[in-house]
């Protein structure tokens, strides 16, 4: 409770902004009564804590039910994954050169294993008085305003080289905010060429409140070579988004009023799908901040898949059919290019995009610097004033 | 922050030993949903989005299954959960809150007809929505549309000291026959039925069947049947069918009465379509003849196979509460319960908000013992947050392990004893929700309005916000003389924040003041919702912005009124003694002050609606949560399908 509460504070301290309006909102009225967007992480927001204090609780108490679940979750991944799987970890065992190989997330039962055999790198991106109060056994501490602050190519090769990461060891990443920090950390470690990453399948209250080890010692590797190998092909900047964002002149002007209007009798093509009205098709924005933040303002053709539907009280992403159907109820090919977004630094669009990942995506991008850096550049906005929605959340 | 771990772990652990020890904590599930439903809606989706099926077909669809438009925006639905009689479980409640935060707002909205509804999901989540639904046993099926939608129950049924028997499970069991049945799922328009308890509680009076539990002197059960009543552009109290309606003949007269609608009623006019259009227009003498003619029809032609499909015996099997004894108490009072002083942690201003909040927000039950709390929202809002806690709440405090939401858009948890009141209270302060006046005129209703509804005018919703947090302010719920008057908005005059029944009422609409147009509000005074019920007499167009300063001059003109009566006579008779008979005196013209009827109230109030100049004070042709000029925009409404 008090390390969420504390990781809050020093999210907070170091500006790391996030979408969080459910739990966080700090919705200010301007003088003119209209809200402010901004929304900040807010360490002292009760309903908060409250919420995370409530999936704890939960957890602590069905923690056997849960060893059991997460066994069977195991066997599901195992299978979800190569199936030569198991040799490999065998196979690591006997000659150290040859890692295992992981799938996007990966879950307590695996992890562990590989903590045994002293496979794998746990990375912890909390704020480091969290990490020295208590973490994962083996992990190292990488808060994620480090990452952040040298997000650079050459600046992650260095923090993977001072870790003692080198080329192909597995790194399992967590952290206590849904998933969503380890996921921009993740995904960073991939971009510059670090491929065999993936995220704990559950957070580290969860792990703690399973009762698995803990320990308060502090990890350091001696340093090892990584080098780099741009993956280009999961980032987008700005004119990348740009090139997909323009919408029929007709559209832009007349926002989702277009609608309204049409003929009622005619059948006419409803399909939410760009692909048929972008010639651009099949590359799709995905906003991953939640509804009223995207109501109020988003870059144009985005579709909003809100972080919140991500994940579950027990892992930070639902099951990978679970959120294929998600993408299929709204009408997204998983053959499409999928770019996401969000509010400032990257965190629940990083989260969203292994999300698209596991729904079987091959194509996906992360448009890191997310819609801060889209405004700042001053790019145009779709957005939506017919409603006073935001007088609907209760406070 | 490490004790609040620890009370909560032990409140969980005390759960989670009891669902282990027996089933009874684990809520029964009430079966209203069919998952069938949530696959066919997403397969609807994707046809209407490849464009095979016509926007009024699915509109159609999508409304029976409880979806309506958003607010000028057809990507979005509002999801309205029925909540048969208003009875809701801690699970459902937990469902709800997750599935808002997965797909909504992360917040929900108690309506006016115990329905809960949740805003802006994506329509292509709605079926993501319901699948969770049915896993709690809710649906949102026939919720909108021209169906019977959520059957109501006075949320005091079972418990309330002027009852003659528990109408719920008759409510849940008329429900349960009409949802899916083939006979009502094309209606000329949208039917209502409201289960009472007694004369005053449970909108009897407004409904097109509304129902008042009577026990003959011979024992036998039954109801008083109102028949015809409704609100909207032009509203109707229900006229009585007749004096008792045994509660063998319940089913046939339901089944009667919305056949002759099905058959009768007005298919062409969507302004005249409801049934209290039908009863007007046909004269409520003959009505009610071809009502009874009608029933001995559907009595000696109903087949074994529609009758049992309404058990009523069946729908309490799930009780808690068989072990719990009613004690029938002569006074209707009862004493607070002393107070856990124990000095430590209870300091004498928890004990002053506890008084305050005990004050409007408890009633004693018939069950001796045992209390009915009110949680007090703004305008029906609760967060996901919230809703979880409530959830616990409602398992640890309430013997039922239910909960009922109210038509005046608070939760009521039942069947809390005594002695906890005090503990319950401090809870619920931890997360918000101990805010006084659920039953005070500090809990006005407002629709949603301008947040998410197409025909919305005003933000009515914000205003009833507004409104509940200057009298909160002023400690007007503290005001005996207050207690029993309601303040009602809607932003329309299509009544969903039923402004007819409420001691002050207001519709929204748009009026051009000077050379602008402003958001105004036709202001009713007079109404109540009792058995012979009264709707509100119109006064005065108010611009939004000057609603608080109409409602506070109300209060001051009777307080004067008040003082001066008492100051001329040493021993006063008042001839009022609260602000509601006062109102409902002046509405009818005779009132016993200086102010007699509603003239002399209007001239009072003339001066206090006055507004300045667009270029002095742009903000009051503005409306609630808008800084841009106001602009009456609206589309088609989907009351209708």
């Amino acid at each position: 409770m008090e390390m969420i509460q504390n990781s809050l504070q020093k999210l907070q301290e170091e500006n790391v902004q996030l979408e969080l309006h459910i739990f966080n909102t700090s919705r200010k009225e301007t003088n003119k009564g209209r809200p402010c967007r901004t929304i900040n992480f807010k360490p002292k927001e009760k309903s908060y804590n409250l919420k995370k204090q409530k999936s704890i609780n939960k957890t602590i108490n069905s923690s056997t039910k849960n060893i059991v679940k997460n066994t069977k979750k195991t066997k599901t991944v195992k299978a979800r994954t190569t199936t030569t799987r198991k040799t490999d970890v065998k196979k690591s065992n006997n000659n150290k050169t040859k890692f295992h190989q992981l799938s996007i997330t990966c879950d307590v039962d695996t992890l562990r294993t590989l903590i045994r055999k002293k496979s794998v790198r746990v990375v912890d991106v909390r704020r480091h008085d969290d990490y020295k109060k208590g973490h994962i056994p083996t992990a190292v501490s990488l808060p994620l305003a480090t990452v952040l602050a040298n997000d650079t190519p050459e600046g992650i090769i260095k923090i993977l080289q001072n870790l003692g990461i080198s080329n192909l060891m597995p790194v399992v990443i967590y952290d206590d905010t849904f998933g969503a920090l380890a996921a921009r950390v993740a995904w960073t470690f991939q971009y510059v060429g670090h491929t065999n990453t993936a995220l704990l399948e559950v957070t580290f209250s969860k792990w703690k409140s399973i009762g698995l080890e803990v320990e308060r010692k502090i990890n350091k590797f001696s340093a090892t070579k990584h080098s780099i190998s741009l993956n280009n092909n999961i980032h987008a900047d700005a004119s990348y988004v740009e090139n997909i964002s323009i919408l029929p002149k007709q559209d832009l002007q007349n926002n989702v009023e277009i609608d309204l209007h049409v003929n009622s009798n005619t059948v006419q093509s409803k399909s939410p799908d760009i692909s048929i009205t972008n010639p651009l098709n099949n590359k799709i924005i995905i906003d991953s901040r939640e509804r009223l933040n995207f109501l109020t303002e988003h870059i144009p053709t985005a579709k909003n898949i809100p972080y919140t539907m991500l994940g579950t009280d027990t892992s930070i992403l639902r099951e990978g059919k679970e959120l294929k159907r998600f993408m299929e109820n709204r009408g997204i090919s998983p053959d499409s290019e999928i770019i996401t977004y969000c509010g400032s630094v990257g965190t629940l669009s990083g989260l969203a995009y292994y999300a698209f990942k596991l729904a079987g995506f091959n194509n996906v991008r992360l448009y890191s610097k997310s819609f801060k850096d889209w405004k700042s550049l001053g790019k145009p906005k779709q957005e939506f004033k017919e409603a006073n929605y935001w007088d609907l959340s209760a406070e | 922050m490490k004790k609040i771990i620890k009370k909560n772990y032990s409140i969980h652990k005390n759960v989670l030993v009891k669902r282990n020890s027996s089933q009874i904590t684990k809520s029964h599930n009430p079966k209203w949903g069919m998952e069938i439903e949530t696959k066919n809606f997403a397969n609807k989706v994707k046809l209407y989005r490849q464009g095979k099926i016509s926007d009024d077909d699915f509109r159609r669809y999508r409304l029976q299954h409880g979806a309506y438009g958003s607010r000028l925006n057809t990507e979005y639905s509002m999801i309205r959960i029925k909540i048969p009689g208003g009875e809701i479980n801690p699970e459902q409640l937990e469902k709800i809150a997750n599935l808002s935060e997965a797909f909504s707002i992360g917040s929900a909205h108690v309506s006016t007809r115990q329905n809960i509804q949740l805003h802006w999901v994506q329509l292509e989540d709605v079926s993501e929505v319901m699948r969770g639904l049915v896993e709690v046993g809710l649906t949102s099926r026939e919720s909108c549309g021209n169906t019977v939608r959520n059957v109501m129950c006075s949320h005091f049924a079972g418990v309330c000291t002027d009852e003659s028997y528990d109408v719920s499970p008759y409510a849940k069991a008329i429900a349960r026959f009409f949802l899916r049945n083939p006979m009502c799922q094309n209606l000329p328009r949208k039917f209502k039925i409201n289960f009472a308890c007694c004369s005053k509680h449970g909108l009897a009076s407004i409904a097109d069947i509304g129902l008042i539990p009577v026990i003959k002197e011979d024992g036998n059960r039954g109801f008083r049947i109102y028949l015809g009543g409704g609100l909207g552009a032009a509203s109707f109290i229900g006229h009585l069918l007749e004096d008792f309606t045994p509660e063998d003949k319940l089913l046939a007269t339901c089944m009667a009465t919305i056949r002759l609608f099905d058959r009768f009623g007005n298919r062409e006019n969507l302004a005249r379509n409801r049934m209290r259009y039908l009863v007007h227009e046909t004269g409520w003498e003959k009505f009610q003849k071809m009502v009874i003619k009608e029933r001995t029809v559907v009595a000696v032609t109903t087949s074994e196979l529609t009758r049992i499909q309404y058990e009523y015996r069946k729908e309490n099997e799930s009780s808690l509460l068989s072990s719990i004894k009613i004690s029938p108490i002569s006074e209707k009072k009862l004493k607070l319960p002393v107070l856990n002083d124990d000095g430590n942690n209870t300091t004498e201003s928890k004990h002053q908000g506890f008084k305050r909040w005990f004050n409007t927000n408890v009633v004693s039950q018939k069950q001796l013992g045992y209390y009915t709390i009110f949680i007090t929202l703004g305008a029906g809002d609760i967060t996901s947050n919230q809703l979880r806690f409530l959830a616990n709440i409602i398992r640890d405090f309430s013997q039922e392990h239910t909960a009922r939401n109210t038509p005046q858009q608070n939760i009521a948890i039942r069947y809390v004893e005594g002695k906890d009141l005090f503990n319950l209270y401090q809870k619920l302060t931890t997360i918000g929700l101990a805010n006084p006046g659920a039953l005070s005129i500090a809990s006005p209703v407002g629709c949603s309005g301008t947040t998410s509804c197409n025909l919305a005018i005003t933000n009515s919703h914000r205003l009833a916000k507004e409104i509940q947090k200057k009298l909160l302010e002023l400690r007007y719920d503290t005001d005996e003389d207050l207690k029993s008057s309601t303040i009602k908005i809607s932003g329309c005059p299509n009544s969903c924040g039923q402004h007819e029944i409420a001691t002050i009422g207001f519709f929204g609409g748009a009026s051009r003041i000077g050379t602008s147009m402003a958001p105004v509000y036709t202001m009713l005074l007079g109404g109540n919702s009792d058995e012979k019920g009264e709707l509100g007499k119109t006064l005065i167009r108010v611009p939004a912005k000057k609603v608080i300063d109409v409602v506070l001059k109300i209060i001051e003109l009777y307080k004067q009124e008040k003082h001066e009566i008492q100051n001329i006579e040493q021993d006063p008779k008042l001839p009022f003694n609260n602000l509601e008979n006062w109102i409902s005196d002046i509405s009818k013209g005779i009132g016993n002050g200086k102010i007699k009827n509603l003239d002399d109230i209007k001239n009072l109030l003339i001066p206090v609606i006055q507004l300045a100049t667009i270029e002095e004070s742009p903000d009051s042709y503005q409306d609630y949560g808008n800084d841009t000029k106001f602009t009456a925009k609206t589309a088609r409404g989907e009351c209708a399908a």
